[in-house]
């Protein structure tokens, strides 16, 4: 009941693979044994209930934390052992449940950061960078894609949450990513800030691969190509929306307890 | 950043004139402290590099000016004794021991950031202290160059045509180096090194996610601070005639964070500004009172606690950067 | 070298150690819980000493010395504690640095003006002064042996303190959750100037122990403030335990390198050049020590959680 549902005979090799996984802290085991496959191209949803370890699976795919066991491969390369920014580099980006970004910066040079920190080597002791074009131009693109494009002069500490948001998934696409990791990019948001966030999202999708962690249902039906659920660190199911939507052990672990909170790997219980 | 660049510039001007209106009052002794006051003014622009504009807490860059100091004094010191250290000659050219002192600075700060930016936070600010301790102890042992005593230098460097003995020259020495560093750092955190920095200032671990591994960047700053420090060493050498292990004290560093905090933290030029609030300060309290200290004390308690952005902040109005 | 020698530097080693313990216990105590880097932990030390050397001078008492000195020293504590480092628990430590710093000029200014300049003498009353015969033909000061017995025994309480009474628990508590202590109704404030005014003791204390041994001047705090940040840096900020351990190991790494690495590098350097190069690397030893341990475990041998 673990392995990937949607890699049929014949279909293109997958853009990531994660087989056995697991982390724990202490004695909570926050991810244990988890398999993924995203073929390239894909939306997958990735719910569970709080503490699930969802956002954990995110920090072990971008490399923020090690995993105590198992094997992530991109594009057909083992990754396991590249710390975080060897990883940007080779085309993972992801965001972050708690926005992250640079507050004393406008959202342009916010965006600026991003596209100079993937564009390698930073030894350039000289030319302005706030004046390169070269960083500039694919900075204020970015910055469009979200639709920030008239706020790009405002300090990040001026910008409204949803537009910081907005921000945020700006930074990861600056960094012109193959994958892309996004951490609930509508936590906080209210209903129109979350609608602007779901066209947003539909507009990228075919655009870049994305694995998208998220609690809001309509979003996640209304997004995702397949949906993997977690369940005390270990996925469960993962299928195509409506048969995940029928699937009674994914009711009764996850669907009937529904409240939309925060994810906190703290508050789970060891299996 | 208009307003600062212009009062920058009336700074500048200020010092360039200023040996001829002391000269005209009759103050030239006041050349003497302007000098140290950009000495000063050099080591915690130097500071400030990773301080401000790196976030990083160095609680011992006494070592590397202190370091550039001895390079001077010892070199000096076998020009005229005779022998030489591990195999080199002696030298008092200035055109060779600066540059030394530069490298030996450097060099130094290469090692003790390559160790010390393992960690960070407050551990970095005390293993930095620390190994500033431990370069302090190194020096105080070494009895052949004065131990705790200090070593007298027999002259100043010696510069060709340039006679840095006369003061009014060297003022102008260390005018010409604090003008030059100061607009390689303008032009440093312009570009994407100083963008670098700062973004691993404010937010390392978003950094790292966007593709950036931060250590080489912090490195290569520390290590370019330590060799500025350096060089403000072998002036406070030359300045002094003097080098001691006190050039080396946790007292100095203490005093060059106390001068950045005091000019303006991550600008420009308030390092400067600082340097000449705080050794006018101290100037003044030393003529008032012995106790000096006492009052110094308490007026830098007052600044941390209520004007934290420093003198520079008053001259910029709103903050950028 | 002897046995007897290398066990009297042993014990020369863990006397240092336990004062060095004294000292940073109260310190490790005020980073851990109250994330306050105080540069003049070293002046209270400083004060204790020098209010206990003042009043034996005038009363000819040491134990009257000792009994003034505590109280005194917890007294600038407390103010300290009210006047400024309280406006400094919410800033990053670099303000910390700086005012502390600031703090330190002061007292080392007003220590001057209030004792004099010139250092102060603390003797010891005789039944202190002597010496015990610990092993036959091995006679150890009876005061060093004092400052052993009462280090250790300083170490069982503040062990107990932390781990046993209702106190101990807050102040662990303390060090991991704010909210919570306050959800249970405690006072916080209060609860920081008693930790701060216990750590001024301890200080005091160590100030007292070192007395007798070294000068009683001004600026004997930041040698020894440097040596205990040193300590709590190995052990792990804010641990009890660690600052224990790392003050042991920085007591012992000391003494012991001080009195033999002349000897050894005596092995094949000339005997002048060896005291140099000896007496050198036992002054670096400890800061070597320290570097060491923060490369294989950049947050000290016992980190605390959370």
């Amino acid at each position: 009941m673990t392995e990937a549902r949607t890699t049929e005979p014949g279909a293109p090799r997958p853009l990531l693979r994660a087989s056995g996984l697991r982390k724990a802290f202490g004695a909570v085991q926050a991810c244990d044994g988890v398999e993924l496959e995203i073929a390239p191209g894909e939306l997958r949803a990735v719910i569970g209930p709080n503490g699930a370890g969802k956002t954990t699976l995110i920090s072990l795919l971008a490399g923020e934390l090690k995993p105590d066991a198992g094997q992530i491969v991109f594009d057909g390369a083992d990754i396991t052992a590249l710390a975080a920014p060897a990883r940007a580099q080779a085309g993972l980006a992801r965001s972050y449940q708690i926005t992250s970004l640079f507050p004393r910066f406008t959202a342009l040079e916010n965006a600026l950061l991003a596209v100079q920190a993937r564009a390698g080597h930073a030894f350039r002791f000289w030319r302005p960078a706030a004046g390169d074009p070269a960083l500039i131009e694919p900075a204020r693109a970015a910055l469009a894609r979200v639709g920030l494009e008239a706020r790009a002069e405002v300090p990040v500490a001026a910008l409204a949450h949803g537009e910081q948001r907005q921000l945020e998934i700006a930074l990861a696409l600056a960094t012109r990513p193959r994958l892309l990791l996004l951490d609930e990019p509508t936590a906080g948001m209210s209903r129109e800030e979350t609608q602007a966030m779901v066209a947003l999202l539909s507009g990228l999708k075919r655009e870049v691969t994305i694995v998208l962690i998220e609690h809001d249902m309509d979003a996640v039906f209304a997004l995702a190509d397949s949906i993997t659920v977690l369940v005390y660190g270990r996925p469960i199911a993962t299928d195509r929306p409506e048969a995940i939507r029928k699937d009674a052990e994914v009711r009764a672990a996850y669907l009937g307890e529904e409240d939309g909170g925060d994810d906190r790997p703290a508050r789970q219980e060891a299996p | 950043m208009q307003r600062s660049d212009l009062a920058a510039l009336i700074g500048l001007l200020a010092f360039a004139l200023f040996p001829a209106l002391a000269w005209a009052g009759g103050l030239l002794w006041a050349v003497d402290l302007a000098s140290r006051m950009l000495i000063y003014g050099l080591a915690a622009l130097a500071l400030n590099l990773i301080l401000g504009y790196g976030g990083l807490v160095s609680f011992g860059h006494a070592a590397f000016v202190g370091a550039g100091a001895y390079v001077v004094g010892i070199l000096s010191f076998h020009s005229f004794m005779g022998g030489g250290f591990l195999g080199l000659p002696g030298s008092g050219s200035g055109f060779l021991v600066f540059p030394l002192a530069m490298l030996v600075s450097g060099l130094l700060a290469l090692a003790i950031g390559a160790l010390s930016l393992k960690t960070s936070g407050l551990y970095f600010i005390m293993i930095t202290l620390a190994f500033a301790q431990m370069i302090y102890y190194l020096f105080i042992s070494l009895p052949d160059y004065g131990g705790e005593d200090g070593l007298s230098l027999w002259a100043r460097s010696d510069f060709g045509p340039l006679d840095i003995g006369n003061d009014v020259v060297f003022f102008y020495l260390c005018l010409g180096l604090v003008l030059a560093f100061t607009l390689l750092k303008r032009r440093l955190v312009g570009a994407r090194f100083g963008w670098t920095l700062m973004g691993l200032r404010d937010n390392p671990r978003r950094m790292q996610a966007l593709g950036t591994a931060g250590f080489r960047y912090q490195l290569a700053a520390f290590t370019l601070s330590g060799a500025v420090a350096g060089l403000a060493g072998a002036l406070l050498a030359n300045q002094t005639e003097f080098v001691s292990p006190s050039f080396l004290s946790w007292h100095l560093s203490g005093e060059l964070l106390v001068i950045v905090i005091l000019g303006g933290i991550g600008t420009l030029y308030g390092p400067l500004a600082g340097a000449v609030a705080f050794l006018l300060l101290e100037f003044l309290l030393r003529e008032v009172t012995e106790h000096w200290q006492l009052f110094l004390g308490p007026i830098l308690i007052l600044v941390v606690l209520y004007a934290r952005r420093g003198l520079w902040g008053l001259v910029e109005g709103r903050r950028r950067d | 070298m002897s046995l007897l020698l290398i066990f009297e530097q042993l014990l020369n080693g863990l006397q240092f150690g336990v004062m060095l313990f004294l000292i940073a216990a109260g310190l490790t105590l005020v980073l851990g819980i109250m994330n306050l880097v105080n540069l003049a932990h070293g002046s209270l030390y400083m004060v204790g000493a020098f209010v206990c050397a003042w009043v034996s001078l005038q009363s000819g008492s040491f134990l009257l010395g000792l009994v003034a000195a505590l109280p005194a020293t917890a007294l600038v504590g407390i103010l300290v504690e009210l006047l400024v480092l309280r406006r400094l628990y919410d800033r990053d430590h670099l303000d910390q640095v700086l005012a502390t710093f600031g703090l330190i000029l002061f007292f080392n200014e007003g220590v001057k003006i209030v004792f004099g300049a010139r250092p102060l003498r603390l003797d010891l009353p005789d039944w202190l002064s002597g010496a015990v015969e610990i092993l036959p033909g091995a006679p150890y000061p009876a005061f060093r042996l004092a400052i052993i017995a009462v280090g250790l025994l300083v170490g069982l309480f503040l062990y107990w303190l932390v781990t046993r009474t209702r106190l101990g628990m807050l102040i662990r508590a303390g060090a991991s959750n704010r909210e919570m202590v306050q959800a249970l109704g405690v006072d916080i404030a209060k609860l920081y100037t008693l930790v701060f005014g216990l750590g001024a003791v301890l200080a005091a204390l160590g100030g007292v122990m070192a007395g007798p041994i070294y000068a009683v001047e001004v600026g004997m705090g930041e040698p020894m403030l440097i040596m205990v940040f040193v300590v709590i840096v190995i052990g792990g900020i804010g641990s009890i335990r660690g600052a224990f351990v790392g003050a042991l190991l920085v007591g012992l790494t000391f003494m012991l390198c001080r009195a033999f690495l002349p000897g050894l590098f005596g092995l094949f350097l000339d005997p002048a050049g060896a005291a140099a190069v000896g007496g050198a690397l036992a002054s670096m030893a400890i800061y070597i020590l320290m570097a060491g341990v923060l490369i294989a475990r950049p947050r000290g041998l016992f980190p605390a959680q959370g």
